[in-house]
This record gives structure tokens, C-alpha cells and sequence, in this order.
């Protein structure tokens, strides 16, 4: 009985060793270069999760169906190594760890969202392994130092500030009045720093600045104060919850204001959900299809948009096209680097200077895209009812004209 | 700034009603939560979960063309038979043991719902129209969104009915002989077993229909749970077990004290107001006791 024991405790004890040395793969193997990536495909983040893999995987399948990337003389196919991280930013560290130490990987793709990014940034940096990533927009990601971190999308900070912009034009140039409600998180604190910034800059007030909690489903109050305060502008940051909870209470309780700017209604599928409530709402956008930027890949967003819904069956978000571009950004490099040596490929990341579907991509100095403006579409509705989101402003791309001010409630 | 409420007279008014509306419903799940704790001396960690589930069934419904209304009818049904589900898995092993067994119970249970709602529905927020529309007073200045005015009368409708049902069905009746003291109940021929299943099984019904209710007032994600656990927990602490208008008052207290913190502290502070009074009350209760040991000794 007893020796049977041992021997069951040696066998799964070399299993185990087995098991975990096996998989020391590793980065460039024949003629593939695996890039790894922790991924939240379960957890609260997990629909964005998916939007980014899917994004990934639709890159890495074009650009291999397309010759693959061409580094001295030979020709190489992308692959992942995908972990779940379960929407968890301590699980997600410790993938990056194991994506590099146990498995190899030497390039890595970002994972969904500023706080997850936040936290595998300080492990990719240790290592020195370039990481491009396209869903960590959070401003305090490029104020760190950070050599390795590649940022293909604006940061948080600029996303709403062209809708202050817009609205003090509007107003002849003088300062406006600004309500604000913004959740807790570093995504959203950025967003609003960003509006604090643009106030400053343009003479405007901030006459509400309500703090949301992680656990938001009622604005009542805050809209309440809206309505007795008349601000020219309000403005929303409170990922999907934020944008869905303002819209139903806005509409429930007839409250009437000028511009309503906010994030996140591309993921909400606002008027999806709110039908022609969610009318005259700006949204901030890393993208968006009609944009008319164009690459070799994916000819530019409107193509985009018709391959991916052909392939998954929804229309891409632009979570999905940005993460697309991250790969797109990472081929670059790759040729121009003509090497895989780590310090190679990152000296030929930071001097990217490229155009993708997505729009432009130039680093800074910090890591962060300079070379993308945000852009603002208004969700706009037609007398069935059928709503469409469509590009307001910068007006260099805008496909229709903004709605100012917002017509009051008893006139709709 | 930070007093608006005291400039403009109207913000009282409609902070008063959003609390009040918003504190009837909160009261339907404690009322749930106080009868199966007083019932089986259990306290239901994932109570908030139950009531996300409730309201994913009326988001069901609402995505095939019914009207999420209905909810309140389909989701008890269901949500009854989830109750008892889970009561013969997991329940009926931790019910006559102590308190922080069946504490930890339930978390396991809330997490677990939790992960499989996450995966069966996806983690995106989601809500169901009723297009109630508003109800406007005070010449527009007081807004109050049909849709809780709906909330609140069903709530109290559901409260109202479940009182008269204890009272005079044999069910009922059983179920408070059970409370009182399970072993004579069973001496007497209780089927306690079954009365603890049906316990667990209304209470399950509630959160419910306070799920749908919640599903065309508010917003329904799969990690929302918590508050709502929290609230009713905080609910049944002040009112005391076994007090039906006690629970409905002191939902409706919290439901105005939320909104008051709200405008006053911030929305930042709503729910850690409800910790900070749940505290301070934990603190005075146990203050008092301490002072009637005392005086026993």
C-alpha cells in the first residue's frame, strides 16, 4: 500500500514537471513569432475581452493570409498565446510572468482595459519585452517612464475635451458651463482631468462634479442637480453602466441640456438599447468606420467593418479596430527592425510613423499615440426611429452636421 | 454648491420621493431576507445575486417581444423553483448549523451565481424598456419616472399579499410555527424540511420580482449583486426579524437617507453612507446589550 503511494506521488510529481516544462516554447520557432497576450475572456470585463481578441486574431489571420511579416530575407506568420486573466489585474501580472519566463514569449499584445494594462506594464518593462497594446488609454500609463509600453490609441485625458472645444465655439468663444459625473476609475478620473484641463484653457465653469460609484445604477440625484442648475454642457464617463443609467434617467426625467457628451456608447449600444431616447448624445470614439484612413490590410474601416461582422457576426466596436491596428503596428516594426533582437524591435516601435485603417500612429515619448485625434459622433435618429451614430467633429472628417443645442424634451 | 438641496426646496421634495420609491423595493428584498433568516436563522449572502438573475428573466423576455412587466409574474415562478434548488443542493446541509457556516454558504453560492451569470449572459449591462414614461409635479420640477411608481405599488402589492398568505394558509402558517420553534413544530407534525424549502423558495420569488422590477428601473449586470445584499442585510438589522412594517419603514428610511447622502456628500458616498450607518448602528446595538449584561448580572 505504501509503495503504491510513492510511486502514484513520483509519477504525477514528474507529470507536473513535465507538464510545465513542455510548454517552454518560445517566441520566433521556424517560421512563426509568437506574441503572448492575457486576455479577460471571463470576469466583468469579458465582452470587451472578446471585442479585443477578436480584433487580434482577425489581424494576425490577414496579415499570415497576406505573405506573413518579411524580416531578413525570410517570412514569418503570427501566432498567439492567449491566458485568460480573468478580468483580474493581480491574475494578469502573473500571466505576463509566466507568458515570458515560462513560455518564452518575447513580444507581447496588451490586455483589455487601463487597469489591466496598468498592471502587466511594470512586468513587460522588467523584462524589456515590447509590448504594443490598444486598450490601456489611462493617462498615468505614458507618465511612468515606461520604455517597452506602445499605446496605438489616445489617451483617456483627450477624450472628451474636443466636445468642450465644440461647445465654447458654439457659445462665441466664451467659457461654458460644465456639469460633470464621472465614475471612480483611473480610465474615467483621466477623462475628467482632461475636461478640468480644457476648462481651465477656455474660461469655462465646472458647476457639478459629482464623482459616481463603482457600483452606479442611479444618477437620480445628479440629474436632479442638472436640472436645477442649467449647465450649458453635461458630460458622462462611467464606462457602459454610466452611459446606459444617464441615458434612461435623462429620458425619464425630461431633463433638458444643451450637449450631453459621453464615453463608452459604442459599447453600450446605446440606441440599440435606448431606441431614439439616446438621440443628439456625443460620444467619444478611438474610431470609427467612416473615418477615411486606409492601409493594405483592411483598405480602410468601412471594409473593416463589412470583414469583421462578416467573420464574427457583430459590428466591430472600436475595441475590436484598434487592437486589429496593434498587430498591424507590430509587423512594421518587425521589418524595419530586420531583427528580432528585444532593443531592436523597440528602437523601430518608438520611430513608428504609419497610417492603419484605424487612423495614424506616431509615438510620443511616453508610449501614447499623438498622432490619432479623438473623434465625436452624435447618435442621430430618423422619423422610424432607426438611430445611427454619425461623425460630428473634428470637422475634418465629419459626415454630418452637429445637432445644437439638444431641442428640449416637451418639443421631441 | 454642496447644499443645493437647501437652495432649491424642490430637490427636497424629489430626493424625498426618489427615496422613498427606491426604499419600497430595497424593503421587498429584506423582506425576503428577514422571513428566511428569521425562519432558518440564515443570512443570505447572495440574496443580491438572486435578484440580478430575477431581473436577467425579465431581460429575457423583453429581448423576445414581452413586455418586461410580465416579469413580475414569470420571474417569482421561476426564481421559487431556483429557491428551492439550491436549498436541496446546498442549504438544507448548513441550516441547523451555526450562523458563519451558512455565511460562508452563501458567499460560495453568491460567487458561483455570479460566474455563471457572467457566463451565461455575458458581462455587458443591460437593462429592459418599459416606456412607462414620467410623471411630472410641481409644474416639471419634480420629475418621478413611471417605471418606479410601477416598482414601488408592485412591491408593496407582493409585500401585502405574502403578509395575508402567512396569515391564513396552512403553508403560512406553518412556516411561522417553524420560526417560533422548529423542534415543537416538528413535534406537532411540521414538515419543517418542506417548510424550510418553501422558506427559502419565497424568498428566492421575491427577489424576483424585485429583479424585474429592477430590470426597467435601473440596470442589470451580473456583478450588481452585492448592494442590494448589503442593503437588505442593513434593512433587516435596524427593523429586527419577524417586523414586517418595521422592514417596510426602514427600507424607505434608507431609501431617503441614500438619496440625502447623495446630494449632500456626493455620489460617491451613497453606499459607503449605508456601511457607515450599518456600522454605527452594529456599534449602538451592541452598546446597548452590553449595558443590559450589565445590568442582569
Amino acid at each position: 500500500m505504501k509503495i503504491k503511494k510513492i510511486i502514484i506521488t513520483f509519477v504525477s510529481a514528474i507529470a507536473i514537471l513535465f507538464s510545465t516544462s513542455v510548454v517552454s516554447l518560445a517566441k520566433v520557432v521556424g517560421d512563426k513569432i509568437i506574441l503572448g497576450a492575457a486576455i479577460s475572456l471571463t470576469g466583468k470585463y469579458s465582452s470587451n475581452g472578446v471585442h479585443t481578441q477578436n480584433g487580434y486574431n482577425m489581424a494576425v489571420d490577414r496579415i499570415n493570409s497576406m505573405g506573413g511579416v518579411k524580416v531578413g530575407g525570410k517570412t514569418y506568420m503570427f501566432d498567439i498565446i492567449y491566458y485568460d486573466d480573468e478580468s483580474n489585474p493581480k491574475r494578469a501580472a502573473q500571466l505576463a510572468e509566466r507568458l515570458i519566463s515560462q513560455d518564452g514569449v518575447e513580444f507581447m499584445l496588451g490586455p483589455y482595459s487601463s487597469g489591466l494594462t496598468k498592471a502587466i506594464a511594470p512586468v513587460t518593462e522588467k523584462y524589456g519585452v515590447p509590448m504594443v497594446e490598444a486598450n490601456g488609454a489611462s493617462r498615468s500609463l505614458f507618465t511612468k517612464g515606461y520604455k517597452y509600453l506602445f499605446a496605438v490609441l489616445a489617451p483617456a485625458n483627450l477624450y472628451l475635451d474636443v466636445a468642450i472645444r465644440t461647445a465654447v465655439e458654439l457659445n462665441g468663444g466664451k467659457g461654458v458651463r460644465i456639469a460633470q459625473a464621472f465614475e471612480q476609475d483611473a480610465f474615467s478620473q483621466d477623462v475628467r482631468l482632461g475636461i478640468l484641463d480644457a476648462a481651465k484653457e477656455t474660461g469655462s465653469k465646472i458647476i457639478i462634479d459629482d464623482k459616481l460609484p463603482k457600483e452606479l445604477n442611479d444618477m437620480a440625484a445628479t440629474l436632479a442637480k442638472v436640472k436645477a442648475t442649467k449647465p450649458d454642457v453635461l458630460v458622462v464617463s462611467g464606462h457602459t453602466k454610466g452611459a446606459l443609467t444617464a441615458i434612461r434617467q435623462i429620458a425619464e426625467m425630461k431633463v433638458d441640456v444643451p450637449m450631453l457628451a459621453m464615453t463608452h456608447c459604442d459599447a453600450a449600444k446605446l440606441s440599440k438599447q435606448h431606441g431614439a431616447n439616446s438621440q443628439y448624445a456625443l460620444c467619444a470614439s478611438q474610431w470609427h468606420k467612416t473615418l477615411t484612413y486606409k492601409d493594405d490590410f483592411f483598405t480602410d474601416g468601412m471594409t473593416y467593418d463589412a470583414d469583421f461582422t462578416k467573420e464574427f457576426g457583430y459590428a466591430p466596436p472600436y475595441q475590436a479596430a484598434e487592437s486589429s491596428a496593434a498587430l498591424l503596428v507590430f509587423k512594421d516594426a518587425f521589418e524595419r527592425a530586420g531583427s528580432f533582437d528585444q532593443k531592436k524591435v523597440r528602437d523601430a516601435l518608438a520611430a513608428t510613423n504609419m497610417q492603419t485603417f484605424y487612423g495614424n500612429i506616431k509615438f510620443a515619448e511616453g508610449g501614447q499615440n499623438v498622432d490619432k485625434p479623438m473623434v465625436l459622433f452624435q447618435v442621430m435618429c430618423d422619423d422610424a426611429g432607426k438611430c445611427e451614430n454619425k461623425v460630428v467633429a473634428p470637422l475634418k472628417w465629419a459626415s454630418a452636421e452637429l445637432i445644437h443645442p439638444i431641442p428640449k424634451w416637451s418639443d421631441r | 454648491m454642496d447644499f443645493l438641496i437647501f437652495q432649491v426646496p424642490m430637490l427636497t421634495v424629489q430626493a424625498v420621493l426618489d427615496g422613498l420609491l427606491l426604499g419600497i423595493l430595497f424593503a421587498l428584498i429584506a423582506y425576503g431576507m428577514a422571513l428566511q433568516w428569521g425562519v432558518m436563522n440564515i443570512i443570505n449572502i447572495a440574496q443580491g445575486d438572486l435578484v440580478i438573475l430575477g431581473g436577467y428573466i425579465a431581460y429575457f423576455m423583453y429581448l423576445y417581444g414581452i413586455h418586461p412587466a410580465w416579469g413580475v409574474i414569470v420571474s417569482p415562478i421561476i426564481m421559487y423553483f431556483v429557491g428551492v434548488i439550491i436549498y436541496k443542493l446546498v442549504i438544507n446541509k448548513v441550516v441547523d448549523r451555526d450562523l458563519f457556516i451558512s455565511i460562508l454558504a452563501t458567499f460560495g453560492i453568491s460567487i458561483l451565481f455570479m460566474q455563471l451569470m457572467n457566463f451565461a449572459f455575458g458581462a455587458d449591462v443591460v437593462l429592459a424598456n418599459s416606456g412607462y414614461g414620467t410623471t411630472m409635479l410641481f409644474d416639471n420640477s419634480v420629475t418621478l419616472p413611471n417605471s418606479k411608481i410601477f416598482s414601488a405599488f408592485i412591491s408593496i402589492v407582493f409585500a401585502i399579499g405574502l403578509v395575508i398568505y402567512m396569515k391564513k394558509s396552512k403553508l403560512g402558517r406553518a412556516i411561522r410555527a417553524t420560526a417560533q420553534n422548529a423542534r415543537a413544530a416538528k413535534i406537532l407534525g411540521v414538515d419543517t424540511e418542506k417548510v424550510y424549502a418553501a422558506t427559502f423558495g419565497i424568498n428566492a420569488a421575491l427577489c424576483g420580482v424585485a429583479g424585474a422590477l429592477i430590470s426597467i428601473t435601473f440596470t442589470i449586470h451580473p456583478y450588481m449583486g452585492l448592494p442590494y445584499t448589503i442593503r437588505s442585510f442593513m434593512i433587516v438589522i435596524v427593523a429586527g426579524l419577524g417586523n414586517l412594517p418595521g422592514v417596510a419603514m426602514s427600507g424607505m428610511g434608507l431609501g431617503v437617507f441614500e438619496e440625502f447622502a447623495d446630494y449632500i456628500l456626493g455620489t460617491e458616498f451613497r453606499i459607503g453612507s449605508v456601511f457607515l450607518l450599518l456600522v454605527l448602528i452594529l456599534v449602538y446595538r451592541r452598546f446597548k446589550l452590553s449595558k443590559k449584561r450589565e445590568y442582569l448580572k
